[in-house]
């Protein structure tokens, strides 16, 4: 019997897998405040252009929020007059492929792929990404200490994508 | 999802439309047509962009010899290169046998170019270095054969601009009183000199790009645009632009306009306050500027600032941003985006990229804004009712400075009827 079939195993994936629907879930409803509780204090947003971005303290990535922007970020679409989701953009997406690539002390490695199909003003578009989480144990919860969204097509230019994702 | 940055749009034959700019362009008023009509942009690829000197980049993004990085002029892709010996070159990204694309990164180092369709070999500055089988070119002329160049390069502090056409003004005369703001950018610096390190973010906008030229100096817009993240965080942006604001819009002439901020910077009269910040937090660079330009010369260009100058008509420097225009067709525009950074300061480009960061790109908390208006402007101005764009504000309270340039007040549109002014001028050259 392999790993991935222990039992145990298939516990851990499917409460990572729970986690990361919710997340998905609290995404595409425009659930700020619920989303924004699944970050840890220290929690690191990013979204780098450009591929896998290289190193984020040295080049611009889309997005390379701390804590206190991520905070920030949901001030903003809490004011009513954050333009780019005023109308909200209308949200579904799909997400697949979790894997737990590794352990450490109180934190996994999480990869999965995601589908976003968007409906805003300006019209239609499809966003593709593999999405990177460390998740960290919280008492009997999973959160986000870290959550890095690779878009496929990142090198080249993008429209605005202002909600979460 | 289109990819349209990746191709030049198919556009039809280059006759010139019979479009009477004048009436187009009036003195307080636009047609929206200016923003729709494909022929128009047409139009405007043969007489701006293709003509006129447009920016293409920083002779630091590519350092070393050998260094080339993909860069555009309107539509098309432009490769800047750095040849052995030092030299800037702009050449298109076409094989001169059967127009394949020859290079197909975005930057790199290399000495020459290979074609993969057929092996053609161009060195970095464009000349023919040979192709395979050379006996079936018995006759041909080498010397023809290289790959297209930039008609005029030239740059100023090191940005690069390039020009389709053999002849015509320098790129100082074409500057003129932006090549001050330039070095006025340049003095910020405590070496004297700014970088592009940083890369870039590509924001794409389903807008006309005169949009976002109008947009990067109306000092209009921001207390409304803005306004969600001026509630929300402390930046002292929003105070610039009230209207009681002694903050000054001035139209340079040749297109170039700018948000003149130092009114207001002078009045607070705190070093960094135009950057939101203190001496006490940014301290080595504090002590590197006085060390390079002495303590009252250093306080004063430091209670200044950095220059907020749409430079007609792609460059914007948004005091601590650099964002490059590139029209991809009548309704579609990408702006370049990337952080300013001060030659040899560490302390203060690590928060120049930060700030940059938050506030640029798709999910910036000033641009996705900036975006969302030129979207819906652009849907907006295809209603057909009324026909035209107005742009009165402030002409009653419009005057000269000192030296004889434009100005209006700080929310005044006097920077559209600027570009207005001379787009005007460039459409109706033959």
């Amino acid at each position: 019997m392999s790993d991935a079939q222990a039992p145990d195993v298939r516990t851990l994936i499917d409460e990572v897998t729970r986690f990361i629907y919710r997340e998905a879930r609290l995404q595409d409803d425009h659930a700020y405040d619920e989303w924004e509780a699944l970050w840890t204090d220290d929690g690191v947003y990013w979204i780098p252009a450009n591929g896998e971005g290289g190193d984020p303290e040295l080049e611009m990535s889309i997005i390379y929020d701390n804590r206190s922007r991520i905070a920030l970020r949901i001030r903003q679409f809490h004011t009513g007059k954050r333009y780019s989701q005023t109308p909200r953009s209308r949200l579904r997406r799909i997400v697949s492929n979790v894997e737990i690539l590794g352990h450490e002390g109180d934190e996994l490695l999480v990869t999965s792929n995601a589908m976003v199909f968007e409906s805003s003003v300006r019209g239609d578009t499809v966003w593709a990404s593999r999405n990177e989480y460390t998740l960290r144990r919280d008492g009997d919860a999973l959160r986000m200490a870290r959550k890095k969204v690779v878009l496929v097509n990142n090198e080249t230019a993008l429209y605005s994508m202002a909600f979460l994702i | 999802m289109s990819n349209c940055d990746h191709v030049i749009p198919i556009a039809p034959a280059a006759t010139d439309p019979a479009v009477r700019w004048a009436e187009l362009v009036r003195d307080d008023h636009v047609h929206g047509s200016l923003y729709t009509d494909p022929a128009i942009f047409q139009a405007e690829l043969r007489k701006i962009w293709y003509r006129t000197w447009v920016y293409v980049g920083h002779e630091s993004e590519v350092p070393n010899a050998n260094d080339y990085v993909m860069k555009s002029i309107g539509p098309e892709p432009i490769l800047m290169t750095r040849d052995r010996g030092g030299s800037i070159h702009l050449l298109h990204n076409r094989c001169p046998h059967r127009g394949n694309r020859v290079c197909m990164s975005e930057k790199g180092n290399a000495r020459s170019f290979t074609c993969p369709y057929h092996g053609w070999t161009f060195a970095n500055d464009g000349a023919l270095r040979g192709y395979p089988f050379p006996s079936g070119y018995e006759d041909a002329d080498r010397s023809t054969l290289g790959l297209g160049r930039v008609a005029r390069v030239a740059s100023h502090r090191g940005f690069v601009f390039g020009s389709f056409a053999e002849e015509g003004e320098s790129l100082l005369e074409h500057l003129g009183a932006a090549a001050g703001a330039i070095d006025a950018l340049c003095m910020n610096s405590p070496a004297g000199e700014v970088e592009v390190t940083a890369g870039y973010l590509k924001h794409k906008v389903k807008a006309n790009w005169k949009f976002l030229v109008e947009n990067e100096t109306d000092g209009y817009h921001p207390s409304f645009v803005h306004a969600s993240i001026f509630e929300v965080a402390q930046s002292g942006i929003g105070t610039l632009y009230d209207s009681d604001s002694t903050a000054v819009s001035r139209d340079f002439g040749k297109g170039h306009t700018e948000n003149d901020l130092r009114p207001e910077f002078r009045k607070r009269d705190q070093p960094l306050s135009w950057f939101g910040t203190t001496p006490e937090k940014l301290p080595a660079y504090v002590a590197q500027m006085d060390a390079a330009y002495g303590r009252d010369k250093a306080r004063e260009i430091m209670i200044d600032g950095t220059p907020h100058i749409m430079i007609f008509p792609n460059l914007f420097i948004a005091e601590i941003q650099l964002f490059v225009l590139q029209p991809l067709s009548v309704d579609h525009t990408v702006q370049h985006v990337t952080a300013i950074q001060f030659k040899g300061a560490p302390d203060i480009n690590r928060r120049l990229r930060q700030q940059t960061m938050g506030s640029v790109g798709p999910a910036g908390f000033l641009l996705a804004d900036d975006a969302a208006m030129y979207e819906r402007t652009q849907l907006g101005v295809q209603a057909s009712n009324p026909e035209w764009l107005y742009l009165g504000r402030g002409r009653h309270r419009e005057r000269l400075d000192e030296n004889g340039y434009r100005i209006g007040d700080a929310t005044d549109e006097t920077p559209s009827r600027g570009i207005w002014r001379h787009y005007k001028s460039m459409m109706e050259a033959a």
